[in-house]
C-alpha cells in the first residue's frame, strides 16, 4: 500500500456562500448523520425510562422492562456511534482521497438496507422483546449478549453492509490517492469489520463465550474504536483549524503505536473474574493501566494544535466538541477507566455502577463528542459553507447551551454512578460478601438511592441538552451570508526560521 | 524548514505504529490459544468443569495458598436426584444457557460480574444463602423461575423479575447452568462470599 502524505488536496469543500455543492459522499454523510441523531433521541429516552425504573420500579412493568430500555438504550447509542463514524469518513473520503466516491449508488441503497436491519431489529426488541430457549430465538429475536444483542440474520447483515461499506471506501482511496490518515483508517476498518466475526457463534461455555464477546467489546471501543476517532480527529483538525497534515499525521501515528500497544494486551482486564487464566491478573492490570497514555497524547495534540492557531477556527461549534472530545475521552476512558482497572481495586468495583458510571462518561466523551463535532462540520457545507466561527447572530448561544448541558448532565450522572459504584462496592462487596441481600442492601441505602435521584436529574439535563442541540443544528447557519473563515492550508510547510 | 528529528519524524512513529501492533498481537493470539485450552470445559487445569459437575455438591472456600477464594467440587450431589451423564448434563446446561441468552437476563443481572446492574449478580446464584438450605434451594429456585412475579423477592427495593415465560423444562436448564458456573475458577472473585449451609454445614 502506497502511503503518501505530500500530495495536496485538491478544494472539493470549497463551495461559494449560500450556495450547496455538496459531493456524493457528503450527501451520504448527512443521511448518516440525520439516522444518527435519530437513535441518539431513541438512546437518551430508553436510558430515561431505564434510570426511572430505577427510583419506581413498577414503571412500565411487565410492559416494557428494565432488560429491554437497557438493551435499547445501548443498542441505539452503539448503533448511532457508527453511523456517526460512517457518516464521517463518507464526509471525509472524497477530499481526503482526492476523487469521486466510487459506488454512490451502491453505498446508497446499503444505508437504506442497514437503517431498514436496525429498525426491524429495534420493532423486535420492543414487541417481542423474548424468545424461548432454543437456538432460533437467538437468530431471529435477541442474542441476549451485551451491547451485541442483535440476532444473528442482523449480525450477518451488519458485515454484509459494512463489508460494502468499507469495499467503497476503500476503492475510493485506490482511485484516488493514499495518505498516512487514509491508510491508518482502511487498516482500522479491516480489523473492526473482522472483530465483529469474533462474538458470532454460540456455545454453552459462559467462558469461552466471554473470552470472544470481549474480542468484539474490548477491541472495537477501547482499540479500534479510539483509533478511528483519531483519524477523524486528524482530519477534523485539519479543516477546523489548518493544523499541519504532517503534524497530525505524525501524532496520530504515535497514537496508534501507543493505543495498540496499551490497549490490545489491555483486553487483559475483562479476563480477571471469566474463568482464564491467573496470568491475565498482572498482564491486563499492567497494560491497561497503560491504556490512559495515548488519550492523554490526545489531549496534548489537540490542545497543542487549537494552541499555535489561537483557537481560531472556522467552525466554533466543531471545534469546541472537539476539544470537548480530547478531554472528555482522557476523562472518562482513560481516568475512570483507570480507576478500576487494577484486579486489586476490580475485584470489589466489578459489576457495580462503577462501571456504568466509566461507561456513560467514556461513550459520550470519547465518540458522542466527535460525532457531533463532524455534524456541525457537514452542516457548515451543507449550508453553503457558511460563517461558524465568533459572533453568530444570536450569539451562539444554542450550540454553547447544548455544550454546556450535555457536559454538565453527562458529568453530573457519571459521579452520581460513581458515588452509588463505591456503596456499592463498600456495602455489598468488601463488607457483604456479593451475596443477593448484600446486593440488595446496597441498594436501599440513602447513598445509592439518593445518587440514582441525582443519575435522573442530570439525565434530564442531558436530554435538555440534546433537545437544544437539534433546534440548533436545524438553525444554525440557516441565514447566514459571510463566507466561512479562512484557515491555513494543512499542506503547506511554514516558512523556514532565520 | 528542516526535517525533524528521527525520534520526531513521521517515518519512525508509521514503522512504530505497525511493528507494535503486530507484535501485541501476535502476543494476544498467543494467549488465546492456551487460554482456549484451559478454559474447555473439564480441561485439566480445572479452571472450568466438565458439566457433569451438576452431579457433584460444589461449595466455594477460602485457598489459603492462592490467597483468593476458589470453588470446591465435593461428594455426588445430583441435580433434581438425578445423576447425569456428560452428554445429558451438557444438554441441560445448554438449554440453560440458551434459555439465559433468550430472555436477555445479562440485561438486568449479571454474569460472571458483566451485564446489567438492576439485578444481583449470578455468578455464585447456586450458592447464595437466600434460597435458606440445601434442601429446599431446587424447588425454591424453580418456583421463582416459573412464576417470578408470584414469587417476588425484592429485599425492600420493589425491584421485581417480570414473568419471563420461562418453563419448568426451561428453568431446570437455567438451574443446571447456574450450578455450572459457580463452580467456574474466577479468581477469586467475588470475594468474601459465603455459600448456604451444605451437607451438614
Amino acid at each position: 500500500m502506497a502511503i503518501s502524505a505530500e500530495i495536496p488536496l485538491t478544494g472539493i469543500d470549497a463551495a461559494s456562500p449560500g450556495e450547496s455543492t455538496l459531493s456524493a459522499g457528503q450527501k451520504l454523510a448527512l443521511k448518516y448523520f440525520v439516522a444518527a441523531m435519530v437513535l441518539f433521541a431513541a438512546q437518551t429516552v430508553f436510558g430515561l425510562l431505564a434510570g426511572l425504573q430505577f427510583i419506581y420500579p413498577d414503571f412500565l412493568f411487565g410492559v416494557l422492562d428494565f432488560n429491554v430500555n437497557r438493551m435499547v438504550h445501548l443498542n441505539a447509542m452503539i448503533v448511532w456511534m457508527l453511523y456517526g463514524f460512517m457518516g464521517s469518513i463518507y464526509w471525509l473520503v472524497e477530499d481526503e482521497a482526492g476523487t469521486e466516491l466510487v459506488g454512490p449508488k451502491l453505498a446508497n441503497i446499503n444505508f437504506w438496507v442497514l437503517t431498514a436491519a436496525v429498525t426491524v431489529v429495534v420493532l423486535v426488541y420492543l414487541i417481542v422483546q423474548v424468545g424461548d430457549g432454543t437456538r432460533a430465538s437467538i437468530w431471529l429475536i435477541n442474542e441476549g449478549r451485551e451491547y451485541i444483542e442483535a440476532p444473528r440474520w442482523a449480525d450477518i447483515g451488519i458485515v454484509v453492509c459494512t463489508s460494502v461499506f468499507f469495499c467503497n471506501i476503500a476503492a475510493t482511496f485506490m482511485k484516488g490517492r493514499w495518505s498516512g490518515i487514509s491508510g491508518t483508517l482502511v487498516l482500522d476498518l479491516i480489523a473492526l469489520a473482522g472483530l465483529y466475526l469474533a462474538g458470532m457463534f454460540y456455545t454453552t461455555n459462559l467462558s469461552v463465550d466471554q473470552y470472544w464477546w470481549w474480542w468484539v467489546v474490548h477491541l472495537w471501543v477501547e482499540a479500534t474504536w479510539e483509533v478511528l476517532v483519531g483519524c477523524i480527529m486528524a482530519w477534523g483538525l485539519m479543516k477546523t483549524l489548518g493544523a499541519r497534515r504532517r503534524i497530525v499525521t505524525t501524532w496520530l501515528y504515535i497514537e496508534v503505536a501507543l493505543m495498540f500497544g496499551s490497549g490490545i494486551l489491555g483486553l487483559g482486564h475483562h479476563y480477571f473474574w471469566i474463568g482464564t487464566p491467573e496470568y491475565w491478573l498482572g498482564l491486563g492490570g499492567f497494560f491497561s493501566a497503560l491504556e490512559p497514555i495515548p488519550l492523554v497524547a490526545m489531549v496534548v495534540h489537540a490542545v497543542y494544535d487549537a494552541g499555535t492557531h489561537g483557537f481560531k477556527s472556522n467552525n466554533h461549534p466543531a471545534l469546541a466538541w472537539l476539544i470537548a472530545h480530547a478531554f472528555g475521552n482522557f476523562l472518562g476512558a482513560g481516568v475512570w477507566g483507570f480507576m478500576q482497572t487494577l484486579p486489586q481495586i476490580n475485584l470489589y468495583t466489578h459489576g457495580t455502577q462503577w462501571a456504568a458510571s466509566h461507561g456513560h462518561l467514556a461513550f459520550f466523551g470519547a465518540y458522542a463528542t466527535i460525532n457531533i463535532a463532524f455534524i456541525y462540520i457537514a452542516l457548515q457545507h451543507w449550508r453553503g459553507n457558511v460563517w461558524m466561527s465568533g459572533g453568530l447572530p444570536d450569539g451562539g448561544w444554542k450550540w454553547k447551551w447544548s455544550l454546556g448541558l450535555q457536559c454538565v448532565g453527562v458529568m453530573g450522572m457519571t459521579v452520581a454512578m460513581l458515588i452509588a459504584g463505591y456503596e456499592q462496592a463498600f456495602v455489598e462487596r468488601a463488607a457483604g460478601g456479593s451475596t443477593w441481600g448484600a446486593f440488595f442492601d446496597a441498594q436501599t441505602r440513602p447513598w445509592f438511592v439518593q445518587a440514582m435521584q441525582w443519575r435522573m436529574v442530570f439525565g434530564v439535563v442531558t436530554a435538555a441538552g440534546m433537545a437544544i442541540l437539534f433546534w440548533d443544528l436545524l438553525t444554525i447557519g440557516r441565514d447566514e451570508t459571510r463566507p466561512a473563515k479562512q484557515v491555513p492550508d494543512p499542506e503547506a510547510e511554514p516558512a523556514a526560521a532565520g | 524548514m528542516t526535517d525533524p528529528v528521527w525520534w520526531a519524524s513521521e517515518n519512525f512513529w508509521r514503522k512504530t505504529a505497525i511493528f507494535v501492533t503486530a507484535f501485541m498481537f501476535v502476543i494476544l493470539i498467543f494467549l488465546t490459544f492456551h487460554s482456549m485450552s484451559v478454559i474447555l470445559a473439564g480441561s485439566e487445569a480445572e479452571r472450568v468443569p466438565a458439566y457433569s459437575v451438576i452431579n457433584h455438591r460444589v461449595d466455594y472456600r477460602f485457598d489459603n495458598e492462592r490467597g483468593m477464594f476458589r470453588p470446591v467440587i465435593g461428594e455426588e450431589a445430583p441435580l433434581f436426584g438425578t445423576v447425569h451423564t456428560e452428554a445429558e448434563a451438557r444438554a441441560l446446561v445448554d438449554l440453560g444457557k440458551l434459555t439465559v441468552q433468550a430472555k436477555n437476563c445479562m440485561n438486568c443481572h449479571t454474569l460472571y460480574g458483566n451485564g446489567a446492574y438492576y439485578a444481583p449478580d449470578l455468578t455464585k446464584a447456586w450458592l447464595d444463602p437466600g434460597w435458606g438450605n440445601e434442601q429446599s434451594r431446587e424447588t425454591l429456585m424453580l418456583m421463582f423461575l416459573t412464576d417470578p412475579v408470584t414469587n417476588a423477592r425484592t429485599y425492600g427495593t420493589g425491584r421485581r423479575m417480570p414473568d419471563l415465560g420461562v418453563t419448568e423444562e426451561e428453568a431446570r436448564g437455567v438451574i443446571a447452568f447456574l450450578k455450572w458456573m459457580s463452580a467456574v475458577d474466577t479468581n477469586g472473585f467475588p470475594y468474601g462470599f459465603t455459600p448456604l449451609p451444605q451437607g451438614g454445614d
